[in-house]
């Protein structure tokens, strides 16, 4: 029987082109396009990427010439609830947050995964780059040939072939429950092969750029952002203050600053400075220098393991504290049940609050959580 | 074999093997402008009088220029307010109409209320059912126009507009019925509605698109929508869609032949279908008026499923319905028809419109009884509320009860 597959389409060039590589490989694929703001509001402020309506004419475009049906589906509320206040929420608490992986958490791998489901599809596809793999458990984690009658299977999430694009830090919360249900057809090619397959099934997103931005901030201007979206009584102006104790000056209210930040600060003390805390209790915007942004230790919260049961302790793993960050060694120890204490093999530098950490072992990711505290 | 089971008939229907076959030779050899003077317009010219005919047959009307052309019923009825209400300006400006009507009457009153005119809206009932009375009630000393739908399309609901027109007669005010829904599906006479103005698409009984009428009542003052040239006696400007309008009035009498024996067939399988799913599914509610009500028309809110979902869901499986929600840009906003007749904003979300046609088969229906309680489980398991109402924790919204 076709096994039907929903594909989460943005308009983009990975998802048109996991749609044609579905459809090649016979599957029955239908495109949803989630519709994650009201588009009449949008119209006429520029919005980086994914899901605002020149998306959803992109993405059906796309549809069209692969012959495959095209929906959009309402996750207004869900993405503003989820994402949108999650965002707010974290720069309040003086974290950073990571909007992507919360719309990967809560609304494509959750809400939409789930409506694909009920719609009576197989799986759901997205053009995120990254792997699947299905193992039957035997020593270690080895594939395939040893099986007994009893060995369950189990899936695990793996890096993508392209290093330069890889895409599982922000999947790292994917575990058995969603595994199974999920297809991610360009894991195992590299972006240029990408744009190459896109040119070669005629789709016209073949040289449209990668969007690099948070979505639902318009014309890339987070300050802004922040600025409409957060009251004044809750971004007040405070110290900043060096780690040393000085009060160098003062900051404009905390959401406008990240861990590792050099621009911006408004001072001038003859070298660089770097923002090394955020302190909401005080409303103190910590400064240092270089060295003084680098950490050894941290605790990360809310941690979920693929496998759906945690390792055993102590844990050797390489541990990714951001998006774009070459992975580096630790070891793991347990706090208690969702809390890890991750302790590197060398300093680190920019060890940020609410960014995720995510743990791997070699290709493989073993889980992750949310950077709580940093020493 | 049919790729589709397709019952969204209110929305569109089939142009009919006959009606298409009536329209191909002016589209190819026969395309003469029917307003020209040479014979190669006369014919087309020969042709368009026929469908006149076929029309005012249809809606028993004496003389076949009381049919004018247009490019489909939303024309018709953007015309018969604009214009009525701008010929009759000096008389007054206020005008009636009622809160389920189709869009294209409300956003027309409400342009003409940008530019000073007054609307006052009659509500419905929870049958979606208008009444004489309160129209009554309405019509002031200003009014020049009355405006209301024969049947509703997203509920099915008949409205007396037999009755309605008599108080519009009585209170010497202009009475337009946006007829899109009945025309050429059950009888449908001019006189008997008492009508001054009647808007019909053709796309809705068998008909092509892009192609309407409006019945125009001698005496009725109304100015032009198209302005340019001289045709449908300088009416209606625009040179016409011969093979489009061929379509309609061949649509036309085909209807009237098999008017009968279609609501017949149609209402039968309506019937089958809505109580096989009030039986198969709970918490469901028929929304319209269950004894005024077209006969091809089941509209239910089904609780705690998302109506959008539901479509999709059915379409996955090859079958074509509609919902009680419009969802072009952004958020689901819930019908205004279902809000009229006071359905809660979320039973109006999870609200489907079957509207069957004459090509249904017992086949497709049988069908459809199979796979719609399915595809409505399957949603019901991403809704919290379902599942504490299966618990027993919560009462239906639409029946009060545990389960």
């Amino acid at each position: 029987m076709t096994r039907k597959v929903v594909v989460a389409m943005s308009g983009g060039v990975d998802s048109s082109v996991a749609a044609a590589l579905l459809k090649e490989q016979g599957y029955d694929v239908y495109g949803i396009t989630m519709r994650l703001a009201n588009w009449q509001e949008t119209e006429g402020r520029k919005f980086g990427g994914c899901c605002g309506s020149s998306e959803f004419y992109d993405a059906r475009s796309v549809a069209q010439s692969l012959g495959i049906p095209h929906y959009s589906y309402d996750y207004v509320d869900k993405f503003r609830g989820s994402v949108i206040g999650y965002f707010k929420d974290s720069y309040l608490h003086g974290e950073t947050p990571n909007p992507c992986i919360a719309c990967n958490q809560h609304v494509k791998f959750d809400a939409l995964l789930n409506q694909a489901l009920a719609l009576g599809a197989d799986y759901l596809a997205t053009g995120h780059y990254a792997r699947i793999e299905r193992r039957t458990e035997g020593k270690g984690l080895s594939t395939e040939t040893q099986s007994s009658v009893l060995s369950p299977e189990s899936y695990v999430l793996k890096r993508a072939v392209d290093s330069s694009k890889d895409q599982s830090y922000v999947l790292y919360h994917l575990g058995q429950k969603e595994l199974p249900h999920l297809l991610f057809p360009l894991g195992g090619y590299t972006k240029v092969e990408i744009r190459e397959m896109a040119r070669k099934f005629g789709l016209k997103t073949a040289d449209k750029p990668d969007s690099q931005e948070i979505c639902f901030v318009p014309n890339q201007d987070y300050k802004q952002f922040i600025e409409e979206e957060v009251p004044v009584e809750q971004r007040r102006p405070g110290p900043i203050r060096h780690k040393d104790g000085r009060v160098l000056g003062e900051h404009r209210g905390l959401p406008f600053y990240t861990v590792g930040q050099r621009e911006g600060l408004g001072l001038a003390v003859g070298h660089p400075l770097y923002v090394a805390r955020i302190e909401t209790a005080t409303n103190t915007l910590v400064v240092g220098d270089k060295k003084d942004v680098f950490a050894d230790t941290m605790t990360v919260r809310e941690v979920v393991w693929g496998a759906g049961k945690p390792p055993s302790f102590p844990l050797s793993a390489s541990v990714k504290i951001r998006y774009k960050h070459a992975e580096a060694k630790a070891t793991l120890q347990s706090v208690d049940v969702d809390h890890v204490s991750v302790v590197f093999e060398e300093s680190q530098s920019a060890v940020t609050p609410g960014q995720a950490a995510v743990f791997y072992d070699e290709e493989v990711v073993l889980g992750g959580g949310v950077i709580d505290r940093v020493s | 074999m049919k790729k589709y089971i397709y019952l969204d008939h209110n929305a569109t229907t089939r142009p009919r093997p006959e009606v298409v076959e009536a329209m191909l030779p002016h589209l190819k050899g026969h395309y003469g402008n029917a307003s020209s003077i040479y014979q190669m317009g006369q014919e087309e010219r020969k042709a368009i009088d026929l469908a006149r005919q076929q029309m005012a047959k249809l809606l028993h009307v004496h003389h076949p220029d009381e049919i004018v052309f247009t490019g489909g019923g939303s024309e018709s009825i953007n015309w018969a307010i604009k214009g009525a209400a701008l010929a009759n300006r000096d008389k007054g400006r206020h005008i009636v109409t009622t809160n389920i009507e189709h869009s294209a009457v409300l956003k027309t009153c409400k342009y003409l209320e940008s530019l000073g005119w007054h609307v006052s809206t009659v509500a419905a009932d929870w049958h979606g059912r208008v009444s004489a009375a309160h129209i009554r009630e309405a019509i002031t000393r200003e009014t020049v126009l009355v405006s209301v739908m024969h049947a509703n399309n997203e509920i099915g609901t008949i409205e007396p507009i037999n009755e309605i027109g008599k108080v519009c007669r009585e209170k010497g005010v202009l009475f337009h019925v946006d007829a899109l829904q009945t025309v050429g599906k059950i009888p449908v006479s001019v006189e008997d509605l008492h009508a001054d103005l009647v808007s019909i698409g053709a796309h809705k009984f068998y008909g092509p698109k892009g192609v309407g009428a409006l019945y125009i009542r001698p005496g009725t003052r109304i100015h032009p929508l198209m302005h340019g040239g001289s045709h449908e006696r300088n009416r209606r400007a625009g040179t016409e869609n011969v093979a489009a309008i061929v379509g309609m009035g061949l649509a036309a009498e085909l209807a009237m032949t098999d008017m009968k024996a279609d609501e017949k067939h149609v209402r039968h399988l309506r019937d089958k279908l809505e109580k096989a799913i009030l039986h198969k599914i709970e918490c469901v509610r028929m929304n319209g008026d269950p004894e005024h009500r077209m006969f091809n028309t089941s509209n239910l809110s089904i609780e705690a499923v998302e109506g959008e979902g539901l479509i999709i869901g059915m379409d996955m499986q090859g079958i074509c319905v509609s919902s009680g929600s419009a969802c072009s840009s952004g958020a689901t906003e819930p019908s205004h028809v279902l809000k009229a007749i006071g359905v809660p904003i979320e039973l109006a979300k999870g609200s489907l419109r079957l509207s069957l046609g004459r090509e249904n088969t017992e086949e497709e229906i049988d069908r459809v009884i199979e796979v719609l309680p399915l595809a409505v489980e399957r949603l019901r398991g991403l809704s919290p509320l379902w599942s504490d109402y299966k618990k027993g924790l919560r009462k239906s919204v639409i029946t009060g009860k545990n389960t």
